[in-house]
């Protein structure tokens, strides 16, 4: 019996698991480090225990941090989520150490997995077909060619100790073997402190599918079906679905098969998700299933969880809490067939159009409406830390069908209120309603196939975008006049002999609009998008926070977030973030031309230029680290660098000057 | 609670007809307007703008707060005389970082902005309504200087231009100049005077003599930013205060320096919300009679322009040619004296004076609507004593000390005109509707009257009357007075604030009374003398 469960994990994850607890009356901690000291899972929690730091490793992943938040506050359970100390067998056996339970697997279990050429040998043991694969250990020239020719090309050099893609290299050929195995080395041992490599054969395009497993304390494995998680960008899912819509029966039955058996091959305990590959072309092979291999198996409860509820009704961490605390596991045949359709988008703070460069600051405001499920790291507003994943949210939409679902989805993001942040939304709408993913066409190449960025730009674009910018303009005037101390109810503008119209710019989408409008009396009888004039305005009504607005007889109901440095419009179209250009500019404020800025908050971790240096186009001029990705500052013309005022170990701020290249 | 009902019937056929009338006013004006926002024309504004400066009202439009009114003053000023429609000069009230100024700027198209006499005479009224309503000025300086030839007209008066500046730093009401060009000779001392100078560099030109000026005085060799331009001034001569890269950084550090200034309004706030007429002031065009001798009735109009068309009337029952009565407009009380039927009788005039009083007991700005023939005239009016019922409600106006609005809405004659606040007695801010008339009496009485004179000082002599000369002569004198007594003739001439659309009345007033309370709004100065 579990009464007090500590969560050690942070953001969405935290508050899901602490809502179930609060469900079935279990008291909740939180830990927290000093950036989400103000966050809302702290909130949440009945309790919370400071970790300090703010880098995971400063705060998340300290073990004995969380065992004395254990001990602390008396919590007679832990809670991992996913990511940090997850599937870190270490914790697990501190946990047990400190006489509490740990919601998950054994250590053994955990050991065992968190090693990919354990698992592999574990997993073949078990029959479960594998992917051909070479481990590469200190193997350098002929021997490494040697090693990998059996598995032919392309083939994917990976980490051992690795996930999320990093350590990762895809080999189209024997030339490039060498070069890659050992940057995966480099990679892996800077990443995970352990420079293990295996190549293994490399499926492209590919189908991802995996199978919900549950083990409990009794040897009882089930399957909870599978999801497919195939449309992801750099190996991260972002959009994931139950069921899998591109296998067959047969293959269905197979895989869930294999994946039992191999939760049963190491004694698996509660949640775990065995994870296959498969080719895009997944469907049954007659009555006969595809060809699915092996790629893992994943000791803790998934990100992507929720579409496996929906479709089942189950609550996957109640279930978890259960078999934790030593309850036994319905019968595989007590799990009802899945209902209808779910499909999951992770929302992230991010930019497809720039090679999705993080986001970060604050959200100010964030709402989706339903009918959908939101889990979110915050409520209405708050922090996108640049220490941790910038995810903002899962939405989930539960459908009788796939196509239901899938509109739902995509209708609920394009309406969402997501201001202040860049985020993928956009990417996800236009991949929701792609034919190609609605086809079922939508396999692990998607988005090389179609080119993210472009699925990433602005949704509302052409005449919509001319009225939305239009409704920035209205909603900002209605604010001034509302503000005004000075004749507030004289006509908005008003001049008796009539001048130029009222204008403002915005940036939108690196380009600068000037919207002119002018009213007689409360009657907007001019409105125009870069001089050219929208068709028959007429203005319903306009708030700050609302405009009523019809453009040549189209009338839309548009939200309008106003700030001193954006105003953001969301409407059926989709959503605008705007900057306002200031009418004034401090001599001092205008940047050098030719000078590069620094994105986003971050610190310089290399310089590869000098002062006098001649640079050509793309040159890499100076390295930022930031949110966990290295971005490097490029020459955006050829030229000679004039200044650069960083060195390397500086923290810099957005929009600080790195270097200054005169073309 | 005295709400106007009004029973105006919009599908009548004088309403119509009045309706086109006025809009062919409107239209005349208009067409004035448009004249003057043409400054000097295509050719001198194309090469403004190519020289990458902005025109007057751009730059008036970047200095006022966003979204803010801005109502320009005598617009149409020198219409029907020798000289540019507008005067080459743009004076105004806006709003600047949330405070209430008077904007006056040179319109370098316009003879690259020189000043002439009509020039310097708005330039002065800025600068009085600076004074009366304790508003802080800011020039929009670019200008040659005075109109040479002239001079004989403009160099005395353009002297005040100077000690008015002066005279409003004394009374603590701030004057900035932004220099955008030439303000030379004696232009210069317009930034000389001013509390706060900024200048635009390599535009500003501030000296007392130009290159050639000074190569014939004393042979010395001078570029012109080493004689006058803004870097010179803001690091040698201490003439500019502020330095700025380009004309837009001049308007931000004008703005930031009346932010700066935090300049308080005196007078009362409003004391309840604005709450809109009810009844549509397009309407007041067909209310307005086509031929002013056909009365129309005030309160028409007032339903239209007031606060929720509410007016508690006083005295409603007596002295029905003058309406008076306590109100509000733009949330602010407001005590209000219109003619209703033209002529003011005996009661009228007593009522008005009394009203006046109450209106400063209490500490209340008036507006007077005009539209009056004048005083009573006949043996029972004057027995009665005329005379001096008008001159009581002229005493009452004069020294009244609260602030005065007048808005001509028809006619304006004789002795009427002064006690109903006309030009002569210094209402802050005088508007004028297009169809407006202002004469010493209407053009057929006066020459009426001219020919009666005739004929009886024809008769006295024994002379002969020529009647055919008589007529000519009072056809004349007809057409004279039919000319003069236009509203754009008497706004040419600068005898008001300015033209107003009749539907824009509330909103004009409504800037203009927010603006008069910057100063202090005090009744209860001395009378002089009643009459009795």
């Amino acid at each position: 019996m579990i009464s007090r469960l500590l969560v050690a994990n942070r953001g969405e994850i935290a508050r899901r698991i602490m809502r179930t607890c609060r469900r079935l009356g279990i008291e909740t901690v939180a830990v927290f480090s000093d950036a989400d000291a103000g966050a809302e899972f702290v909130r949440d929690a009945d309790y919370a225990v400071a970790l300090g730091g703010n880098t995971p490793a400063e705060s998340y992943l300290r073990i004995e941090a969380v065992v004395a938040a254990l001990e602390r506050t008396g919590a007679d359970a832990v809670h991992p989520g996913y990511g940090f100390l997850a599937e870190n067998a270490d914790f697990a056996r501190a946990v047990a150490a400190a006489g509490a339970t740990f919601v998950g697997p054994d250590p053994e279990a955990i050991a065992a997995m968190g090693s990919k050429l354990e698992a592999k040998r574990l997993m073949s043991e078990a029959g479960v077909p594998l992917l051909p694969s070479a481990e590469l250990g200190r193997l350098d020239g002929d021997e490494l060619a040697a090693a990998c020719a059996e598995i032919g090309y392309p083939l994917l050099i990976k980490a051992s100790a690795g996930g999320g893609g990093r350590g990762m290299r895809v080999v189209a050929d024997e030339a490039k073997l060498a070069d890659a195995a050992e940057a995966a080395r480099r990679e892996s041992a800077s990443a995970f402190g352990d420079d293990t490599v295996y190549a293994e054969r490399y499926v492209s395009p590919s189908r991802h599918v995996e199978v919900q497993i549950f083990g409990d304390a009794g040897g009882r494995v089930i399957h909870l079906h599978e999801r497919e998680c195939s449309i992801q960008r750099r190996h991260q899912k972002i959009i994931e679905e139950a069921p899998s819509a591109s296998i067959g029966p047969a293959t269905r039955e197979a895989l869930h098969a294999a994946a039992v058996a191999a939760g049963k091959a190491i004694g698996y305990t509660n949640a775990g998700t065995v994870e296959f590959l498969l080719p895009a072309d997944a469907g049954d092979v007659g009555d006969a299933p595809a060809d699915f291999y092996f790629l893992e198996v994943n000791t803790r409860l998934q990100v992507e969880h929720p579409v496996t509820e929906a479709v089942l009704g189950l609550d996957l961490v109640e279930l978890q809490l259960s078999v934790a605390a030593g309850g036994q596991l319905p019968e595989q045949s007590a799990i009802g067939p899945v209902a209808g359709h779910a499909i999951e988008a992770r929302l992230y703070a991010e930019d497809p159009t720039r090679d999705y460069l993080p986001s970060t600051g604050t959200l100010r405001a964030f709402a989706v409406p339903g009918p959908v499920r939101v889990d979110s790291a915050i409520d209405q507003r708050g922090q996108v830390s640049q220490f941790y994943d910038p995810m903002i949210a899962k939405v989930v939409a539960h459908g009788p069908d796939r196509l239901t679902a899938a509109r739902t989805l995509a209708t609920s993001l394009r309406r969402a209120t997501i201001d202040g942040i860049r985020s993928n939304r956009e990417l996800l709408v236009r991949v929701l309603t792609h034919d190609e993913f609605l086809d079922g066409r939508g396999d692990s190449d998607f988005l090389e196939r179609n080119d993210a960025a472009a699925l990433g730009r602005p949704l509302v674009a052409g005449e919509a975008l001319a009225v939305h910018l239009g409704a920035a303009a209205l909603a900002r005037q209605a604010w001034h006049r509302a503000t005004t101390a000075l004749t507030p109810a004289v006509a908005t503008g008003f001049r008796n002999a009539p001048t130029t119209p009222q204008r403002v710019s915005f940036e939108h989408d690196g380009q600068i609009a000037e919207v002119g409008y002018r009213f007689t009396g409360a009657e907007l009888v001019h409105l125009a998008v870069d001089g050219d004039e929208l068709a028959d305005p007429v203005l319903w009504s306009a708030t700050p926070h609302a405009v009523d607005l019809s453009v040549a007889g189209l009338r839309r109901h548009l939200r309008v977030a106003l700030f001193a440095d954006r105003v953001v419009v969301t409407g059926p179209d989709g959503s605008v973030d705007l900057r306002p250009v200031p009418r004034f500019v401090e001599p001092g404020d205008t940047v050098e031309a030719g000078s590069l800025v620094a994105a986003m908050p971050g610190t310089v971790v290399a310089v590869q230029v000098s002062e006098g240096d001649t640079v050509d186009a793309g040159d890499t001029l100076v390295v930022l680290e930031a949110m966990k990705m290295e971005l490097a500052v490029t020459a955006p013309t050829a030229g000679t660098v004039t200044a650069v005022p960083v060195s390397v170990g500086d923290t810099v701020t957005a929009g600080q000057v790195l270097a200054v290249v005169e073309g | 609670m005295g709400i106007l009902r009004s029973t105006v019937d919009t599908s009548s056929e004088t309403y119509q007809q009045n309706r086109e009338a006025m809009l062919g006013h409107v239209a005349r004006h208009e067409a004035l307007v448009a004249q003057a926002m043409a400054g000097g024309g295509e050719k001198y504004v194309q090469r403004h703008h190519d020289r990458g400066r902005m025109l007057v009202r751009e730059r008036v439009e970047m200095l006022v707060d966003p979204d803010s009114p801005f109502v320009e003053l005598s617009v149409t000023a020198a219409a029907e005389t020798e000289f540019a429609v507008g005067a080459a000069v743009v004076t105004g009230l806006g709003q600047i970082s949330g405070t209430e100024c008077v904007i006056l700027g040179n319109d370098p198209t316009v003879r690259g902005g020189s000043m002439n006499p009509i020039t310097i005479r708005k330039i002065l009224r800025a600068l009085e309504i600076c004074e009366q309503n304790r508003l802080p000025m800011v020039f929009l300086v670019e200008s040659g200087g005075a109109d040479l030839p002239h001079q004989l007209e403009l160099y005395l008066q353009a002297g005040s231009v100077f000690r008015a500046i002066t005279d409003l730093s004394s009374k603590r009401i701030p004057t900035i100049s932004l220099v955008f060009g030439s303000s030379t000779a004696g232009g210069a001392y317009l930034p000389g005077t001013s509390d706060y100078v900024v200048m635009v560099d390599h535009q500003a030109k501030v000296f007392l003599g130009g290159r050639p000026l000074v190569k014939m005085a004393t042979g010395e060799d001078a570029d012109e930013e080493d004689l006058g331009g803004a870097t010179m001034h803001s690091t040698i001569s201490g003439v500019s205060d502020y330095f700025a890269v380009d004309e837009m950084d001049a308007i931000r550090l004008g703005r930031e320096i009346v932010a700066a200034l935090h300049h308080r309004k005196l007078g009362p706030p409003p004391d309840r919300a604005p709450v809109a007429p009810r009844y549509d002031p397009d309407e007041i065009l067909g209310i307005v009679s086509a031929d002013l001798r056909v009365p129309f009735p005030v309160r028409e109009v007032l339903a239209r322009v007031l606060d929720d068309s509410e007016l508690d009337e006083f005295k409603g029952g007596y002295g029905p040619n003058l309406v008076t009565g306590f109100c509000h407009l733009h949330g602010y009380p407001l005590g209000i004296l219109a003619n209703d039927r033209g002529v003011l009788l005996n009661e009228d005039a007593n009522k008005a004076a009394q009203f006046i009083q109450l209106a400063n007991q209490i500490d209340t700005p008036l507006l007077f609507v005009q539209n009056v023939t004048g005083y009573m005239v006949g043996a029972a009016y004057e027995q009665r004593g005329m005379v001096k019922h008008g001159s009581h409600q002229i005493n009452a106006v004069t020294n009244s000390s609260v602030p005065h609005l007048t808005l001509q809405i028809g006619g304006s004659y004789g002795a009427g005109n002064y006690g109903m606040a006309g030009w002569p007695y210094k209402p802050r801010f005088l508007f004028v509707w297009p169809n407006a008339k202002t004469a010493v009496m209407g053009a057929e009485q006066l020459a009426g009257t001219l020919s009666i004179v005739a004929r009886e000082s024809a008769a006295d002599r024994g002379i002969e009357f020529d009647a055919e000369a008589d007529a000519a002569r009072t056809k004349a004198i007809e057409d004279q007075i039919f000319f003069e007594e236009q509203a754009h003739v008497m706004s040419g001439q600068l005898y008001d604030d300015g033209i107003i659309d009749p539907r824009h009345s509330r909103d004009v007033l409504g800037v203009a009374l927010s603006a008069a309370l910057t100063n202090e709004c005090r009744g209860g100065a001395a009378y002089g003398v009643f009459r009795m």
